[in-house]
């Protein structure tokens, strides 16, 4: 069952960049997807457009059932309510402890302070982090920190994951360690969409990959590796 | 419920913002403090000269000079028009007699004068002292008074009321344009502080958004936290309103260098100025918030 389509979309920006164009793009519940490609080639642009930070000039993207390009700016928390985001520059809250950063994906749907509590632990749990929830994010490595992140991205157990680079900033031993996070999460269920430019991780885990070049799409493999990317 | 809870939430976090950003919530607050102290100056300032523009004009008296042997009866009939006239607001009648009795009493020169003047050689008039209602259409009143029949002249300070008025005006004009224009920099000056603040947690609204908040949710601490900060803004000018106010009232015993400038009293003058005060501090402190947070609500 597909959890994301995306029917013939382009995307053109207000300078007369065109980010992505005619796009089309299927990804099932469950995946685990490598979006790969150059610096300019579009991936960003996609994923922005998945939570709907970025509009399509044209087409069709549906995320869970929902009509991403119909939806009008009050509305958009509808849509991120039902995924997780990671960033690379990993956006936490510099004056809040890890408990609150994570908590606060919840707080803001106002549950009850007993559900966030339970909630918090069990993601602080999966991502390895129980023991540092009273932590600034100034206290703990760049690694942990990206920790946090994915922590508050998966606490409301959304469908979706979506990864800007995630790794970007982290050396490869480090790298591992949150791909193997993401990995668990994706076992549990999580459909994860990671772009990213570490050939390491994408040989190593041989997911399906997604390439693309100049805003289309030119590979699609269901058991990758980046250097399929060159061939 | 979860309506209360997202309420509570949002005052904790309003709290606990200003706290963890007291450089710029200070930053603020003195804003408001200094702004609205102006404010409340001027107000106190231009209420007053209203007051004393208010009590010259309840002063004029138009006097009603009647013809020389006019009978009771005739009398009755000048009053009985006088009474239908609408802009007539109160009247008095003053016999000759009394008129020479004023007289006297108010100078020594005039009471030997007067003192050998019997009932019939006196010269003046029995008169109505009128007080009309507007002060602007007394010229109009005076004219139709003065057609009625046994009255001999009117007189109101006829040439010297005209120019008062036009001062007057110009004052009032001068002193609502100034508030105005003090509340709209008040209200500039404040929602671009608010703003300043606001930006630099620009990144904290983009993470609220990524998470799934609703925009009304993202709002809501921040407009709770503007009205806290007009809150604590409007402390400092209230105190200096009220405090200051009393002090010279008592100073100057409610009267401003010559008795005919007095002062409002203080009750409930500057309960009122307080009033306005805290609640201008408030909704501009809530206005600027919703506006700033606004422009962060894109991603």
């Amino acid at each position: 069952m597909e959890l994301i389509r995306i029917n013939n979309v382009t995307k053109i920006y207000k300078n007369g960049v065109c980010a992505i164009q005619d796009l089309d793009l299927k990804i099932k519940k469950g995946d685990f997807v490598f979006l790969i490609g150059s610096s300019g080639s579009g991936k960003s642009t996609l994923i922005k457009m998945l939570y709907r930070e970025e509009k399509p000039t044209r087409g069709e993207i549906i995320v869970g059932g929902i009509n991403v390009a119909k939806l009008v700016n009050r509305k958009v928390y509808k849509l991120r309510r039902k995924l997780g985001i990671v960033f690379q520059d990993v956006k936490l809250l510099p004056k809040a402890t890890v408990y609150e950063n994570v908590a606060f994906a919840l707080e803001v749907l106002g549950e009850t302070k007993q559900e966030i509590r339970k909630k918090v632990f069990h993601a602080l749990e999966l991502v390895n982090l129980k023991n540092k929830a009273k932590y600034y994010p100034d206290q703990l490595s760049g690694g942990e920190q990206q920790r946090v992140s994915i922590a508050r991205a998966i606490v409301n157990d959304p469908k979706l994951l979506i990864c800007d680079e995630p790794t970007g900033n982290l050396d490869p031993k480090t790298s591992m360690e949150i791909m193997n996070v993401l990995c668990d999460i994706n076992n549990l269920g999580t459909t994860i969409i990671m772009a990213t430019h570490d050939k390491e991780i994408v040989d190593r885990l041989q997911k399906r990959v997604i390439v693309l070049d100049s805003g289309r799409l030119v590979k699609d493999y269901e058991k990758g590796t980046y250097d399929n990317e060159a061939s | 419920m979860k309506l209360v809870r997202m309420f509570g939430l949002s005052i904790r976090d309003a709290a606990r913002s200003l706290i963890r950003n007291l450089n710029l919530s200070f930053a603020s607050i003195s804003c408001i403090t200094i702004t609205l102290t102006v404010v409340a100056v001027s107000m106190i300032a231009s209420y007053n000269v209203d007051n004393f523009t208010k009590l010259i004009k309840q002063d004029v008296t138009m006097v009603v000079f009647l013809d020389k042997d006019i009978t009771q009866e005739e009398i009755n009939d000048v009053e009985t028009q006088i009474r239908l006239i609408v802009n007539v607001d109160s009247y008095e009648f003053q016999s000759k007699e009394e008129a020479k009795q004023l007289m006297q009493e108010s100078s020594e020169v005039l009471n030997k004068i007067m003192t050998e003047w019997d009932e019939k050689e006196n010269p003046l008039q029995d008169a109505f002292l009128i007080k009309v209602l507007d002060i602007e259409n007394i010229k109009i009143t005076a004219d139709e008074i003065s057609k009625l029949d046994n009255v001999s002249v009117v007189k109101y300070g006829e040439g010297m009321i005209e120019q008062l008025l036009v001062v007057f005006n110009i004052i009032e004009k001068i002193m609502i344009g100034l508030i105005l224009g003090l509340v709209i920099v008040t209200f500039f000056l404040i929602t671009n502080t608010i703003k300043i603040t606001i930006f630099s947690r620009k990144r904290e609204i983009d993470i609220m958004r990524l998470v799934g908040a609703s925009n009304i949710t993202i709002k809501m601490p921040y407009i709770i936290e503007g009205l806290f900060l007009g809150f604590l803004g409007s402390i400092i000018p209230i105190i200096i309103t009220i405090y200051g106010y009393y002090s010279l009232f008592e100073q100057f015993g409610g009267i401003f260098f010559s008795p005919f400038i007095q002062l409002v009293k203080p009750e409930p003058f500057i309960f009122q100025i307080s009033l306005i005060l805290i609640g201008m501090g408030m909704f501009i402190g809530m206005w600027g918030s919703a506006s700033a947070v606004r422009k962060h609500l894109k991603i």
